[in-house]
């Protein structure tokens, strides 16, 4: 590894924490990027030189902060100065740092950092870019590209997403325990986002797809800030085992291998086994929690050997409980696959009907619609469930896949025909 | 004399790594475990799951208490360990420069003798 790449990583791990600690400073979320830019610019400069400092977060933090109150005063020279609660304590420059840097703030930084990617007024796919942005520090062009969208607009959806969070107002008191547990849970909701987003990408290539690799640095993060939340290890659990089948859920041609399908011995392993840890310490906590009872589902497929091994009665035991922690139309769907491979397509499929209504704009609902119907060889009706299907489709591999269920479909309904 | 030679690095670096960069790093200190094999000279070498996998039992008052997370809260995190058996400190310290070297990262090898030392048997 060159030095240059050395530097780089050292920034990126640094990152969160820097970010943190700046936005707190300054209470802008423009000010503290562009603190955390100049401190980043003179690392590259000053490291190679110096050798790294022993603490790359720290020496940042410092060397932005101070950058960052230079910009202050400079514009401050051009238009009136801002009102002094918004500049916070610029002031005390001189004040002791490592007094600021001995870690009693820092968790409460990234989650503020964190947080404030996760306003209820962004939708989605903003709250997941911002994060991508602020937080990991991907850049403009590689969120674009995974969003398949110009990096033009990416950028301006970035910009306004954080005149969103600018005009609410940046929470920058330290939260009591429970406002931290919210935040925390909105956040944990605002990374599994992140996770999904790169997972149902459907991109088999790694390098494209950095957002599950992230996502697991948001988790890792998370967790070393607060080791005791179950819900925490549960929602990493539950990507490290998804993320764990990475290499098993496309064949060379791109194309989508169902999980009954996957040739298991691609699974990944050590991420399993440390998907596995993880669930046994947060049961250790009894706080069952969503995260972690959709851990111990993907765990049960995990630990299957074959397919035909899987424990279906206790995933839908799982997914009962799930369902009364959790109550929604996309549970009662995941639960109705457990009920098909106990008791069949046709108690499937009485779960199923029913959310027609609520999910009729949801790709899945009508991808396992027809494939029950189709197995209890109602064609016609499959056939229509698939085409619904493909007009949802989102990536390239799921329209391909129910592509071939439709073929089929036609098959079977052309040789009934004869 | 039996050493101990322990790696520390930061973890939130090496979790950065690429999968490819992190098997290139596991290809190339394998290389170094290989020769030092091969002359008879290296024991049980281990890497370690992130300390987000870790679990603590400390004394407690009346009952040990089992806390989440590493034994200490530090900038470097101790990631994993080799049993090598050499005759001098200094060939010690020359495996250890040689780990370095094949190691990307700034981490740190601590070089600890061993007083007492168990091989073990196979697992199960």
């Amino acid at each position: 590894m060159t030095e240059l790449a050395w530097i780089d990583l050292a920034l990126t791990s640094a990152r969160p924490q820097a970010m943190g600690a700046l936005l707190r400073y300054f209470r802008n979320l423009d000010l503290a990027e562009e603190a955390f830019q100049e401190a980043c610019l003179r690392a590259l400069k000053n490291w190679p030189e110096k050798g790294p400092p022993r603490d790359p977060a720290a020496w940042l933090i410092f060397v932005g902060r101070n950058s960052g109150i230079d910009q202050v005063r400079k514009r401050a020279k051009h238009q009136p100065l801002p009102p002094e609660e918004v500049l916070s304590d610029l002031e005390d420059t001189e004040s002791d740092l490592a007094d600021r840097l001995d870690g009693a703030h820092y968790r409460d930084d990234i989650l503020r950092l964190l947080f404030v990617c996760c306003h209820p007024d962004l939708p989605a796919t903003q709250q997941i870019a911002l994060a991508l942005r602020i937080v990991s520090g991907l850049s403009v062009k590689q969120i674009a590209r995974a969003f398949l969208v110009s990096e033009a607009a990416m950028e301006q959806r970035i910009t306004r997403a954080k005149a969103k969070v600018g005009a609410a107002g940046i929470p920058f008191e330290t939260p009591d325990a429970v406002a931290r547990a919210e935040r925390l849970g909105i956040v944990a909701a605002m990374i599994y986002l992140v996770f999904n987003e790169g997972y149902s990408a459907g991109v088999p290539e790694r390098a494209d797809a950095p957002f599950c690799a992230e996502a697991i640095r948001l988790c890792r993060l998370l967790l070393t800030l607060f080791p005791s939340e179950p819900e925490i290890m549960g929602l990493t659990a539950l990507i490290l085992i998804q993320h764990s089948r990475l290499d098993a859920r496309f064949d060379r041609q791109g194309q989508i291998v169902l999980l009954e399908d996957q040739d298991r011995t691609l699974w990944d392993r050590g991420l399993i086994d440390e998907a596995l840890v993880l669930i046994d310490k947060a049961i250790r906590h009894r706080m069952p929690g969503a995260f972690q009872i959709q851990a111990a589902i993907a765990a049960l497929h995990a630990r299957a050997k074959t397919a035909a091994e899987t424990d279906w009665l206790q995933i839908d035991l799982l997914y009962q409980t799930l369902e009364r922690l959790q109550p929604s139309p996309v549970v009662r769907l995941n639960r109705a696959v457990a009920v098909s491979k106990r008791e069949g397509p046709e108690a499937a499929l009485a779960l199923v009907e029913p959310l027609a209504d609520k999910l009729n704009g949801y790709f899945y609902f009508h991808g396992l619609r027809g494939g029950l119907l189709k197995q209890l060889g109602r064609y016609r009706e499959a056939h229509e469930a698939f085409d619904r299907a493909i007009a949802l489709a989102t990536t390239p591999a799921e329209a391909a896949h129910i592509r071939q269920h439709l073929d089929s479909v036609q098959r079977e309904m052309a040789n009934a025909e004869k | 004399m039996l050493y101990a030679v322990l790696c520390y690095d930061s973890e939130s670096e090496v979790s950065a790594w690429s999968k490819e960069l992190d098997d290139k790093v596991m290809a190339d200190l394998g290389a170094v475990n290989q020769r030092y094999a091969e002359a008879g000279k290296l024991g049980p070498v281990a890497r370690l799951m992130p300390t987000t996998a870790a679990v603590t039992v400390r004394k407690g008052a009346t009952d040990d208490i089992v806390m989440d997370g590493p034994f200490a809260e530090t900038k470097e995190q101790f990631l994993g360990f080799f049993v090598i058996q050499v005759e001098t400190l200094e060939e010690a310290i020359t495996f250890a420069r040689e780990l370095s070297a094949a190691n990307p990262a700034n981490g740190t090898y601590e070089i600890r003798p061993l007083q007492f030392f168990n091989p073990g048997g196979p697992i199960k």
